[in-house]
């Protein structure tokens, strides 16, 4: 019952955002708000299930969304020829090369010489592999670099790139848990922060892979979902929506964003029944155990490493799979806009506020402080516009209203901590 | 073939930047460090609290400007700087107040407290921002060089100059000072034993009489001082911009985790360790090398390892390093 009326009153957040702003601005949150709702089910299964703090969530995010560039995007023609095969050969060399030192260290009896081999061998590597791999990515990046200069995209349909986001954050996932899961929970999170910085810190480089900064745009919209224009050109859609009195063009914008809308819910409810069950299984309550109890549960013969590494790879999965949805949703990569305090930190205080362990609590505070965290972008002004109306016109009050623009960090910051201190284990807890 | 030049230019590119850029990162370092050996957790919060000091330091400095007072050839955000610590100090002794006291009383594991510690770096973060935005802020005055490159060139008649800035020469005698006097309180006073037994061993510090209260306090007040310094250190070195101390966390954390968190030593020599191989894998090695070497041997190359940009990656690798291999780090931490 409370748990409802919690929904029921962020549900009339956003109709009274649509009816005091605008139904395109309530809507445009909305969709993001599910998104961001989807990447707290994803934190949530690594923390509130096993207690993993990961901080580099903007990682998986950012992953996500090359998977769309590189399934749906358009393919770069040219791109080919001039170099993506050597490329594809470099990353496999790399990846050999990486696989061979870790059998060295492996097998090779332990001691100064197996360290100074391995040093070497991977020195030697990474010149051969950057031997490899420059020319080709000079000659790709060369290639029509005004508008492609990059390996280019399968041109599919970007329903298919979500589940390819979710591998590719999967396989991340997987790489940085079999080296950092297994330390203490702080160094996980700082190992984590560091791989976030480096995943963003490729995107922002490696023009050859999806523009780098450059920014790919134009990422065509998944299936079901029809562009404005080519709603309004519809006589159909523009008959039907004249004859109930409405204006086409805002109408067709409002549709657009609401198939949108219904699509992300439709996955969401799916996640949701998924992690329902599985929390509700055999499988959820061991996990629930390791959690409460590693040594108990180790003892119990459960397998706390490989779990670990199973829950970190499914919770980046699904974080991935809202990173391509947001990617499909705004039809670009900009790699800049992936700030660890919007994808890593923001999420943290979702699963917090709404209740960590709980899946329901997760996306009740997605949807919240997804709301909050745009809504402070148009309420902060309109606020400190009220506060600051009897003061005179002057450096103060510009000042004042400038700063209201950053309110929004300052302000999710206080809630976190109030939400942390007062109801600690959040709006909906786990049961 | 010609090592004179080779090893000027080794100094400039290398030398001077890595000395520099270590020094900050050690005292950023010692803070998280502190806090850890002390209050038991890893404060995410600590990138901000150096934000949070050199946007202090930056408006003093303006306040100070304003009143006609310089330091003559030096910042003069150097004499800013006790008045900037005072207010870092009292605003991080709030933070305590307010949210870590709590939890401590509680006594709620080390992630929680971490956790927390992410809240207020939330609000930290908003604060400066509200204060002076996302702008980025030049506040070094004062004499440029130290060692200018013309007259370098001229005295020693050698074809590569070596340049040592101003805020290059402040930064690593203000960490000496800073380092000395940080050791001399550490091991020569009471309160400084105090912390260290604390930091040992809590019940039999508590046993003892120790006040608890009083250690926490303490070492609130150096680590928003060290937070303060490097900080306003690094603003002077490389200007102020928020977005840049929240990306020093890393190398911050992986320098107090290579030498071993909870260890000030270890702290120390983590910073020079992560400074010097960021510098070395991304300095580009052919204005070095082409002393050394024919020419035509060179090629195309800037014989770069990696770009700048991945100067993450080079802490990151390294920590990681480190925590596969040695996980207590080089000085064996907690």
């Amino acid at each position: 019952m409370r748990n409802l009326s919690l929904f029921a009153g962020v549900a009339m957040l956003f109709v009274l955002t649509g009816v005091f702003q605008s139904w395109n601005l309530s809507l445009n949150i909305l969709n993001l708000a599910l998104l961001s709702a989807i990447m707290a089910i994803g934190v949530n299964i690594q923390w509130g299930y096993a207690g993993l703090f990961s901080a580099g969530i903007v990682g998986s995010v950012a992953l996500g969304g090359l998977g769309v560039a590189l399934i749906s995007g358009k393919p770069a023609a040219g791109a080919w020829a001039a170099g993506t095969p050597r490329i594809a050969a470099a990353l496999a060399f790399a990846a050999v090369a990486i696989a061979l030192a870790v059998w060295m260290q492996r097998k090779l009896p332990k001691g100064t010489s197996r360290s100074l081999a391995t040093i070497l061998f991977l020195v030697v590597a990474f010149f051969i592999y950057r031997g490899l791999l420059d020319p080709a990515v000079l000659a790709v990046e060369a290639n029509n670099s005004a508008q492609a200069g990059h390996i280019g995209g399968l041109g599919l349909n970007s329903l298919w790139a979500w589940p390819v986001g979710a591998a590719l954050a999967a396989a991340a996932a997987w790489v940085i848990g079999k080296v950092a899961l297994g330390l203490r929970e702080d160094y996980l999170a700082i190992a984590t922060l560091g791989i976030g910085e480096i995943i963003i810190a490729v995107l922002r480089n490696e023009d050859w892979l999806a523009r780098g900064v450059k920014n790919l745009i134009d990422l065509p919209r998944p299936w079901p979902v029809p562009y404005e224009i080519s709603l309004q050109a519809d006589p159909d859609f523009v008959g039907r929506v004249t004859a109930a009195g409405l204006d086409p063009v805002a109408t067709s914008a409002i549709t657009v964003k609401l198939i949108y809308a219904a699509l992300f819910t439709l996955v969401l409810l799916t996640l949701v029944w998924l992690c329902e069950r599985a929390l509700n299984s055999p499988w959820g309550r061991m996990v629930r155990a390791i959690r409460d109890n590693e040594i108990a549960a180790g003892a119990m013969g459960k397998h706390v490493k490989f779990r670990h590494l199973q829950i970190f790879i499914i919770g980046s999965a699904v974080v991935g799979l809202a990173g391509a949805m947001m990617t499909s949703l705004d039809g670009q990569l900009t790699p800049t806009s992936y700030t660890p305090l919007r994808f890593t930190f923001l999420i943290w205080v979702m699963v917090i506020v709404g209740g960590s362990g709980n899946n329901w609590g997760a996306i009740l505070g997605g949807v919240l402080i997804g709301w909050l965290y745009l809504a402070v972008e148009f309420l902060g002004p309109q606020m400190m516009g009220y506060i600051t109306a009897g003061l005179p016109s002057g450096e103060l009050k510009t000042r004042l209203a400038e700063s209201a623009a950053h309110m929004r960090l300052l302000t999710l910051g206080a809630i976190m901590l109030v939400v942390l201190r007062f109801a600690p284990r959040g709006l909906i807890p786990e049961k | 073939m010609d090592l004179l030049n080779a090893l000027v230019a080794f100094a400039n590119f290398v030398l001077v930047p890595g000395l520099t850029y270590g020094s900050q990162l050690a005292l950023g370092a010692l803070g998280v460090t502190l806090i850890f050996a002390v209050l038991r957790f890893s404060n995410f919060a600590h990138g901000d609290t150096m934000a949070f000091g050199t946007v202090m330091a930056i408006l003093f400095t303006w306040l100070l400007q304003s009143w006609g007072i310089s330091a003559g050839p030096l910042p003069t955000a150097l004499l800013a700087l006790p008045l900037a610590i005072a207010t870092t100090a009292l605003m991080v002794l709030g933070t305590d107040r307010v949210v870590y006291r709590f939890y401590r009383r509680q006594k709620a594991r080390p992630i929680i407290l971490m956790i927390a510690s992410v809240g207020v770096m939330f609000v930290m973060n908003g604060v400066v921002r509200m204060i002076l935005g996302t702008r980025e802020v030049k506040f070094d005055d004062g004499a440029r060089f130290l060692l200018a490159p013309a007259d370098f060139r001229a005295t020693t008649g050698l074809a590569e100059p070596l340049a040592i800035r101003t805020t290059q020469a402040v930064s690593v005698v203000v960490a000496v000072l800073c380092v000395a006097a940080l050791f001399w309180f550490l091991n020569r006073t009471r309160t400084g034993k105090s912390m260290r037994a604390f930091s040992d061993n809590e019940d039999l510090a508590l046993l003892s009489g120790i006040n608890p209260d009083r250690v926490v306090m303490v070492t609130w007040i150096i680590a928003g001082a060290l937070a303060t310094i490097a900080g306003t250190l690094y603003g002077l070195d490389k200007n102020y911009r928020v977005f840049v101390y929240f990306g020093m966390l890393l190398p911050i954390f992986a320098s107090a985790i290579v030498g071993g968190l909870g260890s000030p030593i270890g702290a120390i020599l983590g910073g020079f360790v992560i400074a010097f191989s960021e510098i070395l894998v991304t300095n580009a090695w052919r204005k070095i090398l082409s002393y050394l070497v024919p020419e035509s041997w060179l090629g195309e190359g800037l014989w770069q390892a990696l770009s700048t940009d991945y100067k993450v990656a080079v802490s990151f690798v390294i920590l990681i390093i480190v925590l596969l291999v040695k996980p207590n780090g080089i000085m064996g931490g907690k």
